[in-house]
C-alpha cells in the first residue's frame, strides 16, 4: 500500500496558455490561463466537450506539447519533453501491432535500459496484475478492444510511474467492456495494488468522471479554461443509482448547459459570431429524429438531458452537439440540464417533408449567417456560381482549417436538405442550379 | 493459429532437432557455401574474365545463374541501406525534403540504362584491374532500378506514422535509435517489401542488360545469364537462348519461393491494422523454418541478438543541434537555403550547357526530340493495345475466383521475368520474315511490362464488391452499359496503378528494344531509345546525355500531365 496520507504536488500547471498558428499567420487560443495542481493519492478527471482543449492540456503534462506561455512543472521541475515518472494510456490504445503483448509491455522498460531479466519479471507482474495472463504471446490484432486497452494499462503501469495519464481510455470500447475495465481499475486502486500515486484522466463522459474521480475539473471551451473544480467525496465502490451520485451528475449537466447571465451575440456553446460561427456537422435526419422524440411521449417538449442521453443511448457530448444545432436554429433550447422544444420546434414536428424543408430553409437563412452570405453571393453573380474557396478563406480568418472544413461541410449538407443551393464536390463550387 | 503462439515452455528444450531441421539445414549450408564461393570469384583480377570466356554449354548455366542472382542480392542490400538513410533524412528535415524528394522523383524517370556506360567506366577506374569494378557497375545498375521507389515508399511511411504511436514512443522515452528500429522500420516494412517486389522485374532486366557491356572499344563480359544470352545472339544459337530462358524461369521461381514469399508472409505481421485479415499470405519455406525446432531456436537467438541491437538505449549523437543564437529567423534561414539550392541548380545548368554546347547543335537537339516523339508514339500505341487486350481478359479472370487464384501467381511471375532475355526469339522471327523493324521491334518494349496491367486489373476485378455486381445484374445492366457504368469505374484505380508501372517500364525497355541484333544482322527502329543506345556504344557521351535528358523530360511530363491527375481522380472519385 502506498502512502497517500501526506500528499505532495506532482504536477503544477500555472497560467498555462496554448495557441496554434494557422496558415495565414494568425493564432487560435486553445488553452487560456489554465491553473491546476495534481497531488499524490488522487484521481483527477478533466471533463469537457470535445475540442475544449483538455487533450492538449493532458499532452502538455505528458511533455508532448509545449505551452505557449505559463509554467508546467512536474515535481517542481519544468516539463521539457516527456518527464520520467509520467506514463500515458491512449484512447486508441497505441499498441505496436508488430510486437506481442509481452513485448509491448516491455517496451517502456527497454527504453529505460532496464536489464533483461528484471524487465521480463516486471512485465509479467504487470500483465498478471491487469488480468492478461495467458495472452503474453498474442499480437494486438488477435485481441478484443477491452483486452487491448488492458495491454495499454499494463504498459503504462510497468514503468511504475508516479502519475498515470489517461486520454479517454474507455471511449473506444463498448459499454459493457468499458464498465468492466473501469471497475477493475478502481478495485486495484482502492486496494492500493497499482504501482502509481495519482491518475489524471480526460473524459467527456460525465458519469464516468463521477464514478471514478476524487476531483473533477469541468473544462469550458473556446478557449479552454477550468470552469469548475468539483470534489466527489463518495466512497468507492460507487453506485450509479445512489441519489447522491445522481445529484452530482445532474449538477454537472446543469453546469455544462448553463446560460451565461448576459447574452452576447454568440450563442453559448457555439463559438464565433456572424459568418465566423463554427458549426459542427449534425445530420438533418438526427435533427428531425430528436425533435420527433422530444415532441412525443413521454417528454412532450421537455426532457432531462441525462435521461434523454440514457434512453437514446447517446454520449452526453453527442447530445450537446445536436442540442446546440437545435438551439442555433431556434428549434429548441438548453437550460439547467434540460432540453426544451420551442414553438418552432413543435411546428417542425407536425409538418410533412416538404413543409419541414421550407421551414428549415427559412431558419437557416435567418440564423446561420454563412448560409445567408452564400445565398446572397450566388444571387448577385450573373453565373450564379461561387467557388467554395471564397468562403473557406473567409472562414479561416476566424478558425482553424479543420474547423472551417467542418463548418462548410455542415452548411453544404443543411443547404442540400433545405434545397437552398447546390454544391459540386468535384469543382468545389456552390451554385443555384439543381440537377434535374 | 497454433504456430503463432509460441509459449515460453516450448523453448525449454530447443536443441533436439526434428526431421524438418535436416531439410532446412541443407538449404542454409548450401547458401553459405555459394556465397563464400561467390565472394572468392569476384576478387579475381580482371584478366581472369578473358582466361575463362563465357561458354554456351548448358552445364555452365547453373554457375551463371548463381552469379546473376548474387549480384541481385547485393543490390538489394545496398538499396535497403540507401533507403534507410535517404528516406529518414528527407523525412526528418523539411529543408532536406524540399530538395531530396523532387530529386528522387526525377531519378525515377531517368532511364538509368543509358548511363550504364558511364557507371561501368567509373567503377572500373575505382578498382583498376579487378573484376570487382565491373561487378559493382552491374550491381549499381540494379540498385538504380530499385532504390528510388523503395526510398519513396519508406519516406511516405515515415510521414504517415500514426500520431498515437508517435506519442507513445515519445512518452515511453524511446531514443531515436530505438524509435527507428521499433517504430519506423516496422511500420514501413509492408510497403517496402511490396515495392521491392515491384522493383524485381526492373532488377532482373538491368542485371541481364548490364553484364555484357561495350564502351567504345572496350567490352566487358561478366559471367552471368546476360552475357550468356549476348554470346548466344552473336553465335546465332537459338537453342542456347531457350536454355537461358528456361534457367531464368527456374531462378525467378526459386527466388520467389525461397526468398520473397517467406519475406512477404513474415512481413504480414507488420501490417498496420488492428483486425486480423482473412487472406494471410503463406510460404512453405517460412512454415518450414517455423516448424523446425532447432532452426527456430537458432533464429530466435539470432533475432534476440539483432533485436538486442535495436534495444540499446543508445543516445545517438543526435544531430548536433546548431543552436548558436543566429540573428536570423527560421524564415530568413529558409530564404538563404532556397537561394543556395537555386544557385547550385543554375551552376549545374551552366555546367551541363558548357559540356554539351561545343558538340551538340540545335539541329541535333531537334533531331533527338523528334526521335523522342517517335518513341512516345510507340509507347502510346502499345499502351492502348495492351489496355484493349488485357482489360477484358483481366476482368474475365478476376470475376472467376477459381481461375484468378490459379492465374494470378503466373501473371505476377511473368511480370518479374526479364523480357530482354526472350527478345532474341522475336528478333529471329523479324529477321526470317523480313518484317519492318520500325513496327515490329516495338512490341518488345511492352513485352515485359504489360503484365502489370493484367495483374492489377485481375486484382481490381476480384476485389469488386459482390453486392454491386448483384445490384447491376438485378437492374439489368448489360453490354457496354455494364462496362461503362459498373466494371470500368470499379477497376479504374487498379488499372491506373498498373498502367503507370507499365508505361514507365516501356520507356526503359526502349533502350534495349529499339536496337536488336542476331549474329551480324542488326535491326534498328528509329527512336530515342536506339539513339541513346547507339551513342553509348559509340562512346559519344554528349549525345547520351542529351538523349537521356530528353527522355527524362518526356517521362516526367507525362507523369505530371497524365498519370498523376488520373491517379488523383481515381483516388478521389472511384475508390470504394
Amino acid at each position: 500500500m502506498l502512502d497517500r496520507s501526506n500528499p505532495t504536488h506532482l504536477i503544477d500547471i500555472v497560467d498555462v496558455c496554448r495557441s496554434f498558428a494557422k496558415a495565414n499567420g494568425t493564432k487560435i487560443d486553445v488553452l487560456d490561463k489554465v491553473n491546476l495542481t495534481i497531488k499524490s493519492g488522487e484521481i483527477v478527471g478533466l471533463l469537457g466537450r470535445s475540442g475544449s482543449g483538455k487533450s492538449t492540456l493532458l499532452r502538455i503534462i505528458a511533455g508532448l506539447v509545449k505551452p505557449s506561455s505559463g509554467d508546467a512543472l512536474c515535481r517542481g521541475a519544468a516539463i521539457a519533453g516527456p518527464p520520467r515518472g509520467v506514463s500515458m494510456v491512449f484512447q486508441s490504445f497505441a499498441l505496436f501491432p508488430w510486437l506481442t503483448v509481452l513485448q509491448n509491455v516491455e517496451l517502456g522498460l527497454e527504453a529505460l535500459g532496464v536489464e533483461a531479466a528484471t524487465r521480463r519479471e516486471r512485465a509479467l507482474a504487470a500483465i498478471d496484475l491487469i488480468g492478461l495472463d495467458g495472452f503474453e504471446n498474442a499480437y494486438p490484432k488477435e485481441l478484443s478492444g477491452g483486452m487491448r486497452q488492458r495491454v495499454g494499462f499494463a504498459r503504462a503501469l510497468v514503468v511504475h510511474p508516479d502519475l498515470m495519464l489517461m486520454d479517454e481510455p474507455f471511449s473506444a470500447l463498448d459499454v459493457l467492456t468499458a464498465e468492466t475495465l473501469r471497475t477493475d481499475l478502481i478495485d486495484l486502486w482502492i486496494e492500493g495494488r497499482l504501482p502509481i500515486q495519482s491518475i489524471l484522466m480526460v473524459t467527456h463522459n460525465i458519469e464516468e468522471a463521477v464514478l471514478m474521480c476524487d476531483r473533477i475539473l469541468v473544462f469550458s471551451a473556446n478557449p479552454g479554461r477550468v470552469g469548475a473544480d468539483i470534489k466527489v467525496d463518495l466512497a468507492h465502490p460507487r453506485n450509479r443509482l445512489d441519489p447522491a451520485f445522481r445529484q452530482i451528475v445532474d449538477s454537472i449537466y446543469a453546469r455544462m448547459t448553463q446560460r451565461p447571465e448576459t447574452r452576447t451575440a454568440a450563442l453559448e456553446g457555439i463559438p464565433g459570431t456572424g459568418v465566423g460561427m463554427m458549426l459542427n456537422h449534425v445530420s438533418t435526419n438526427v435533427i428531425a429524429g430528436l425533435i420527433e422524440a422530444l415532441a412525443g411521449a413521454p417528454y412532450l417538449g421537455r426532457a432531462d438531458l441525462p435521461v434523454l442521453a440514457g434512453s437514446l443511448q447517446m454520449e452526453a457530448d453527442e447530445l450537446f452537439h445536436i442540442g446546440e444545432a437545435l438551439q442555433l436554429l431556434r428549434l429548441a433550447h438548453l437550460s439547467e440540464g434540460d432540453m426544451v422544444l420551442t414553438d418552432t420546434g413543435r411546428r417542425f414536428a407536425m409538418l410533412d417533408t416538404d413543409g419541414r424543408k421550407k421551414l428549415f430553409a427559412d431558419l437557416l437563412v435567418a440564423y446561420v449567417p454563412l448560409v445567408g452570405l452564400i445565398r446572397r453571393v450566388l444571387d448577385e453573380r450573373p453565373s450564379h456560381m461561387a467557388p467554395a474557396a471564397r468562403f473557406r478563406n473567409e472562414l479561416e480568418d476566424y478558425m482553424s482549417e479543420d474547423n472551417a472544413d467542418e463548418t462548410l461541410k455542415s452548411v453544404v449538407s443543411w443547404a442540400r436538405y433545405a434545397e437552398l443551393f447546390a454544391y459540386d464536390e468535384q469543382a468545389e463550387a456552390f451554385s443555384l442550379e439543381n440537377p434535374h | 493459429m497454433a504456430d503463432q503462439r509460441i509459449s515460453p515452455a516450448a523453448l525449454a528444450s530447443p536443441f533436439i532437432p526434428n526431421l524438418w531441421d535436416l531439410l532446412a539445414l541443407v538449404f542454409i549450408l548450401l547458401s553459405l557455401v555459394l556465397i563464400v564461393w561467390g565472394a572468392h570469384v569476384t576478387n579475381a583480377p580482371l584478366s581472369a574474365l578473358d582466361a575463362t570466356p563465357i561458354s554456351l554449354a548448358p552445364a555452365h548455366l547453373a554457375d551463371y545463374a548463381l552469379r546473376t542472382t548474387l549480384r541481385m542480392l547485393l543490390a538489394i542490400v545496398f538499396s535497403l541501406l540507401f533507403t534507410f538513410i535517404y528516406a529518414t533524412v528527407a523525412a526528418k528535415s523539411p529543408r532536406a525534403e524540399r530538395v531530396m524528394i523532387p530529386v528522387l522523383d526525377i531519378l525515377q524517370s531517368v532511364p538509368i540504362l543509358g548511363f550504364l556506360t558511364f557507371t561501368v567506366v567509373f567503377f572500373l577506374n575505382l578498382f583498376p584491374g579487378r573484376v570487382l569494378g565491373a561487378e559493382l557497375a552491374s550491381v549499381f545498375a540494379i540498385f538504380t532500378s530499385q532504390a528510388w521507389n523503395m526510398a519513396f515508399s519508406m519516406f511516405q511511411s515515415l510521414k504517415n506514422i500514426p500520431q498515437d504511436l508517435d506519442e507513445a514512443a515519445a512518452s515511453f522515452h524511446l531514443t531515436p535509435w530505438q524509435r527507428f528500429w521499433r517504430l519506423e522500420v516496422p511500420f514501413a516494412t509492408p510497403g517496402l517489401v511490396w515495392n521491392t517486389m515491384m522493383s524485381m522485374s526492373g532488377g532482373w532486366f538491368f542485371v541481364v542488360a548490364s553484364e555484357a557491356i561495350t564502351v567504345g572499344n572496350t567490352s566487358i563480359t561478366l559471367p552471368g545469364l546476360g552475357s550468356y544470352v549476348a554470346l548466344a545472339i552473336e553465335k546465332r544459337n537459338l537453342a542456347a537462348i531457350l536454355y537461358a530462358v528456361g534457367t531464368m524461369l527456374a531462378v525467378i521461381v526459386a527466388y520467389d519461393q525461397l526468398l520473397f514469399r517467406p519475406i512477404v508472409a513474415w512481413a504480414d505481421k507488420f501490417r498496420f491494422e488492428q483486425t486480423a485479415s482473412e487472406n494471410v499470405p503463406h510460404s512453405w519455406m517460412l512454415d518450414l523454418f517455423r516448424q523446425t525446432r532447432a532452426l527456430r531456436a537458432l533464429s530466435l537467438r539470432l533475432g534476440t541478438l539483432a533485436r538486442g541491437a535495436s534495444k540499446w538505449p543508445v543516445r545517438l549523437p543526435s544531430l548536433p543541434k546548431l543552436r548558436f543564437e543566429l540573428p536570423f529567423s527560421t524564415r530568413q534561414i529558409d530564404l538563404v537555403w532556397n537561394g543556395l539550392v537555386l544557385a547550385l541548380a543554375l551552376a549545374a545548368m551552366a555546367a551541363i550547357y558548357a559540356y554539351l554546347a561545343p558538340t551538340i547543335s540545335s539541329a541535333e537537339v531537334g533531331h533527338a526530340f523528334m526521335l523522342g516523339l517517335y518513341t512516345l508514339a510507340r509507347v502510346a500505341v502499345l499502351m492502348v493495345l495492351a489496355t484493349i487486350i488485357w482489360v477484358p481478359v483481366g476482368v474475365w479472370i478476376g470475376l472467376r475466383p477459381r481461375v484468378a487464384e490459379r492465374l494470378q501467381p503466373l501473371v505476377q511471375f511473368l511480370a518479374a521475368f526479364p523480357a530482354n532475355i526472350a527478345f532474341p526469339v522475336f528478333v529471329v522471327l523479324i529477321v526470317r520474315y523480313h518484317l519492318s523493324p520500325n513496327v515490329w521491334l516495338s512490341p518488345l518494349m511492352i513485352l515485359g511490362t504489360q503484365w502489370y496491367i493484367l495483374f492489377n486489373v485481375i486484382a481490381g476485378a476480384s476485389a469488386f464488391p459482390t453486392d454491386l455486381r448483384e445490384a447491376a445484374r438485378s437492374f439489368h445492366f448489360r453490354g457496354w452499359r455494364w462496362w461503362l457504368k459498373v466494371m470500368l469505374p470499379g477497376i479504374f484505380p487498379y488499372y491506373v496503378t498498373g498502367a503507370i508501372t507499365a508505361s514507365g517500364g516501356c520507356w526503359n525497355a526502349a533502350l534495349v528494344a529499339e536496337v536488336a541484333s542476331w549474329g551480324s544482322t542488326k535491326l534498328t527502329a528509329a527512336g530515342l531509345g536506339s539513339y541513346i543506345a547507339e551513342a553509348s556504344s559509340a562512346g559519344d557521351f554528349q549525345k547520351v546525355v542529351l538523349g537521356i535528358a530528353i527522355m527524362s523530360l518526356m517521362v516526367t511530363m507525362i507523369n505530371r500531365a497524365l498519370w498523376r491527375p488520373l491517379y488523383k481522380f481515381s483516388e478521389r472519385r472511384l475508390t470504394m
